[in-house]
């Protein structure tokens, strides 16, 4: 399970690098996006990681899951939901209004975004 | 125990709804409250500032849950004088917004700005580094609207640039804070800096990656470089009164690293050395060049002026990095004078382009009202820059005695003059395009006539100035108190004690029930 888990943080933070160095806004979104689940669920593997374990204190028990990094986690997904959809939401106002998506300043003059990459 | 601390975040919480719902049509109402509200703000804020003046720690433990089980608020004097700050910014902030109308050019700017505010003194006053994350998201949120109030295709994009990269900050101090939960099992600072000193010499890979994670965070929101590409586009691009209040919040990330990195992982700790010698104090000199550089290469006056807070930043975080007892007290002393020097400036830029069609710097025929502009801009350049006789010069050299003995010496010394010089010589290029130039050029007869600026405007704007100027005349006194922070901070002892065994709800003996 280990590995499993620690495979599955490294893999969506590369991912999500990856997409967050990208030019255009919509990849950055999603890479982001995935930059905090992966945070989400590193957050949730700093209790360690245990299964079927009790969160609070119960008779005859060895073994305990720590609650606190449920909260956090549950914090953390609420706070980046929210701004994800804020930044989706200015996003789109900025690509409206310039009909332009490049996340980087274009240099003066070529405000058309003439090159195609990403 | 006293419920007096938690007000700075809960005033401005109840406010910011109630003029979201009950003022939501009526301008004058939302800034009489708006301003009744900082007023307000700035008693309590001064209030707690003398109550810990003597060196006591105030402690809140929200729901009277002991730490480290609970969330607890802790008031000692480097967080009460920064609440100080930040309600005083505000009001000649808000004094500004409200004579030059920005406040209604969009909607919701009274109830954005009281979040922000309840955002900022949350980070200032919290014991609990999670917590902090959490008011830090609160301050960004509400940055985020103000940044793009009033809209426009530029202040959208810029917006646009400085979310994606708050989102990524963000996610670095999650990062943070798990490995740091992961390796001590708890996440308050007092508990935090006991844990951190028990952790074997074999077994500091991991706290040192999340003291290392941090940092990073924290001098992403202090714009140190190389992690400051978001400021200059979103500082120039958002509306001038917003831009004036941001010039706190790149002091919270200041305020985070001191507080931080003199309580849980000092500079003896063997953990993190070479933390800030090393890595901060490099980084530092090299924004205080880049920022000044900016001074000078800038082509327009807004971002000349979020080019000197890079710069302003840099001295403040190279006071930081000496991280010894004057060089903190320099560093407090600095970041007061360079909150109030950059609002100002930001401020000023706004004033210049009510006269202008837009900030270029590039020769424009004069309007009615420049003299009174040139003036108070020529008095910020000189605050900005560091001469003689405002607060700026006797901030540097406060840093520059600080550093005096330690082995940079040299460095220090060396880019701190030398950026000051560079800075000199871009305000001074600026100011004389902007307004002695602009008697070559000839005004057009049939233009529109520009407005002047409102009179709260240059209210606002000579109060600052005022501010500076009782800086620089108590620097005596203000210096002795930073020095007295810079005491509390290096001896936290005090501080741990009272979090730590401060009794809570459940530690009380059984009888009381």
């Amino acid at each position: 399970m280990e590995l499993l888990v620690a495979s599955a943080i490294g893999v969506m933070t590369a991912a999500g690098l990856y997409l967050v160095l990208r030019l255009r806004t919509f990849p950055v979104i999603l890479g982001i996006s995935l930059l905090t689940y992966a945070v989400n669920v590193f957050l949730f593997a700093s209790g360690r990681l245990t299964t079927g374990a009790p969160p609070v204190l119960r008779d005859g028990m060895t073994v305990y899951a720590d609650p606190l990094p449920q909260a956090l986690v549950l914090t953390a997904i609420v706070i980046s939901f929210g701004m994800t959809a804020v930044v989706v939401m200015i996003g789109l106002g900025a690509f409206l209004g310039s009909n332009d998506d490049h996340v980087d300043d274009q240099p003066d003059g070529e405000e058309d975004g003439a090159e195609s990459t990403s | 125990m006293t419920h007096w601390i938690v007000a700075p975040v809960v005033l401005p919480a109840l406010l910011a709804p109630f003029i979201v719902l009950a003022a939501r049509y009526h301008i004058g109402i939302q800034r009489a409250f708006s301003v009744a509200g900082v007023l307000a703000l700035i008693a309590i804020a001064a209030g707690l500032a003398w109550q810990v003046s003597a060196g006591t720690i105030l402690l809140y433990q929200l729901g009277d849950w002991a730490a480290p089980f609970g969330i607890v608020l802790v008031g000692d004097r480097l967080s009460t004088l920064m609440v100080l700050l930040t309600s005083v910014l505000a009001l000649f902030v808000l004094l500004y917004a409200i004579g030059s109308g920005w406040d209604d050019r969009g909607r919701h700017f009274h109830a954005l700005f009281q979040f922000q505010l309840m955002g900022i003194m949350g980070a200032f006053l919290t014991g609990d580094l999670f917590n902090l994350f959490v008011f830090f998201e609160v301050l960004l949120i509400a940055s985020y609207g103000l940044m793009i109030h009033a809209g426009g295709n530029a202040r959208l994009r810029a917006g646009v640039q400085y979310v994606l990269f708050n989102l990524i900050g963000s996610t670095l101090f999650l990062f943070a804070l798990g490995s740091i939960y992961a390796e001590t099992g708890t996440l308050n600072m007092a508990d935090l800096a006991q844990r951190a000193k028990l952790i074997g010499a074999e077994e500091t890979a991991g706290i040192r990656v999340a003291a290392v994670l941090l940092l990073l965070v924290f001098a992403i929101k202090a714009a140190t470089v190389p992690l400051h590409f978001w400021l200059p586009s979103s500082y120039a691009e958002a509306p001038a009164p917003v831009a004036a209040l941001f010039a706190i919040m790149t002091k919270v990330g200041a305020y985070a690293i001191i507080r931080v990195y003199s309580m849980i992982f000092p500079p003896e700790l063997e953990v993190t050395s070479g933390l800030h010698d090393v890595w901060l104090l490099p980084a530092a000199l090299v924004s205080l060049a880049i920022g000044m550089a900016g001074v000078l290469a800038a082509r327009k006056l807004d971002r000349l002026v979020a080019f000197s807070i890079i710069g302003s930043m840099g001295m403040v975080m190279v006071a930081i990095a000496l991280f010894n007892p004057p060089g903190i007290a320099a560093a407090l002393y600095y970041i007061v004078h360079s909150t109030l020097a950059g609002a100002t400036l930001f401020l000023i830029s706004d004033l210049v382009r009510t006269g202008r069609a837009n900030l270029e710097l590039l020769p424009q025929a004069p309007v009615a009202g420049t003299a009174l502009t040139a003036g108070l801009f020529f008095t910020g350049a000189i605050a900005m820059a560091g001469l003689p006789p405002l607060s700026g010069f006797l901030g540097k050299l406060l840093v520059l005695e600080a550093a005096y003995g330690t082995d940079l010496v040299v460095w220090i010394w060396a880019v701190v003059l030398g950026s000051s010089l560079i800075s000199i010589l871009g305000f001074a290029r600026a100011g004389s395009v902007l307004f002695w130039k602009a008697h070559s050029v000839e005004p057009q007869a049939d233009g529109p006539a520009l407005p002047r600026p409102a009179v709260l405007s240059y209210v606002a704007v000579g109060g600052l100035i005022s501010l500076l100027a009782a800086h620089t005349v108590f620097a005596g006194q203000v210096h002795g108190y930073t020095t007295n922070i810079a005491a509390q901070l290096f001896a936290p002892e005090p501080y741990i004690a009272t979090v730590l065994d401060t009794p809570g709800k459940l530690s009380k003996p059984k009888e009381e029930y």
